[in-house]
């Protein structure tokens, strides 16, 4: 008989923090599969949420035993091998011909930037460390993997819920981004249209673009090299036209191995004793911030633009797509511009500005690395 | 005003200009790509290969 009661002995165990945890875990698989807010991350980490809060949980490290969650975070995710592979991913599933025809889309990439950096002076008055705050700041580079290398990084111990944060946000930029754009914009704006001049780009400046942007970003920015550099080695593989099956399983295989680990194993990070804190609600609130700024800084630097440039103006909904929440920023700008005229399509020019988004925020995220030194 | 405030506003400050001088530099980069190998060029070789 007591050896049936100890069998059971771990429900003492359980705390209330845990049950908050399960909960959670529950809404990040609700909105997740019934929502389809970023599924591929959010069911997992919900998932992993649940396991990694169970009572003496094996998952885990408990004592001296360690955790197969935690071994692989350590062996995976610590150390950034996981993300670089990620990054070769992205690299290959992008397409920077509609940049390449409009260069100064590029602009837009780097103004919309501003909201990581705005967000870390905002973390850092309320209270975090230089570190901690770089790390919640760059949740603005709405990419995940950079927000996850730059959490890494700096041996955040707010990692968990800095990732919530951010892959929460990207599935919300719909949601997110109207308001904002709205807010700040007139309607005239919202009706500028933009001739898009289809012109081609040879393969031979597609090849030696991904070689130019890594050498000159690994000059400026060398701790940026990894993050540009794999990101950019996957759109060799993609432009070259040699090397189609690599391409193929860089833009399918790859990810799909690579995101069905990374996000049961983030969620080593989700522990109850680490995530419920007022903290977490802060890096939350500072998330949105982030996202928010973001949009503002494009679109003002393109209300900016279009004071100098009075014969050709640019629509300054492009300004939002500027952010690296690829593509669904440029539908949600294109979106707005039908909204307002049904047949104003400023659709490749927001892809011109959302993929140079994608160049700009692992970009930024190599400069901070540069600008806050790690502890 | 603590110090670690006043140092993320020197971050914020250096950080874009940082951004955007690379940003300048690859598009001044990307201008000279589309015009030392534009794709009509390209086209018209391939075009005179299979002829």
């Amino acid at each position: 008989m007591s050896e049936i009661a100890s069998l059971f002995s771990n429900f003492a165990n359980i705390t209330w923090q845990e049950a908050v945890m399960w909960i959670i875990g529950g809404v990040l698989i609700y909105l997740g599969i019934k929502k389809k807010m970023e599924p591929t991350l959010l069911v997992p980490m919900g998932f992993g949420a649940i396991l990694v809060n169970l009572p003496l949980s094996g998952a885990v490290t408990q004592g001296s035993e360690v955790g197969v969650l935690d071994l692989l975070f350590n062996t995976t995710i610590a150390n950034e091998v996981l993300l670089m592979l990620l990054f070769i991913g992205i690299g290959a599933m992008c397409d920077f011909t509609p940049l390449l025809s409009c260069p100064r889309m590029m602009l837009f990439g780097a103004a919309a930037q501003f909201g990581i950096f705005f967000t870390i002076s905002l973390a850092t008055a309320l209270g975090f460390s230089l570190q901690d705050a770089a790390s919640i700041g760059i949740i603005g580079a709405a990419d995940g993997p950079t927000s996850i290398f730059v959490g890494s990084y700096y041996n955040t111990k707010y990692l968990g819920a800095i990732i919530v944060a951010a892959y929460s946000y990207m599935a919300l930029v719909p949601i997110i981004q109207p308001p904002v754009i709205r807010a700040i914009t007139t309607k005239k704006e919202r009706m500028i249209r933009m001739p898009y001049n289809t012109n081609h780009v040879s393969k031979t400046a597609k090849i030696l673009f991904p070689i130019i942007v890594t050498a000159i970003a690994g000059i400026v920015a060398p701790k940026s090299v990894a993050l540009i550099g794999f990101l950019m080695f996957g759109n060799l593989i993609r432009e070259c036209g040699v090397l189609d099956s690599l391409s193929d399983t860089a833009q399918n295989v790859l990810p799909n191995l690579v995101t069905l680990l990374l996000g049961i194993v983030v969620a080593s990070q989700m522990k109850a004793e680490n995530f419920l804190t007022v903290q977490t609600i802060m890096i939350i609130a500072l998330g949105l911030v982030a996202f928010i700024m973001d949009t503002v800084g494009g679109v003002l630097f393109a209300k900016i633009m279009n004071l100098f440039t009075p014969k050709n103006k640019i629509n300054p909904m492009i300004g939002a797509a500027g952010i690296s929440a690829f593509p669904m920023s440029a539908r949600v700008v294109n979106q707005m511009a039908l909204d307002e005229d049904p047949t104003n399509i400023i659709l490749m020019h927001a892809i011109g500005a959302n993929v140079s988004g994608q160049i700009a925020s692992v970009l930024a995220g190599g400069i901070i690395l540069s600008l806050v030194p790690k502890l | 005003m603590n110090s670690t405030f006043l140092q993320s506003l020197r971050i914020m400050g250096v950080g874009m200009l940082g951004i955007f001088v690379v940003t300048i530099v690859l598009i001044a980069a990307m201008v000279i790509l589309t015009k030392i190998f534009p794709a009509g060029k390209e086209k018209k070789e391939k075009d005179s290969r299979e002829n």
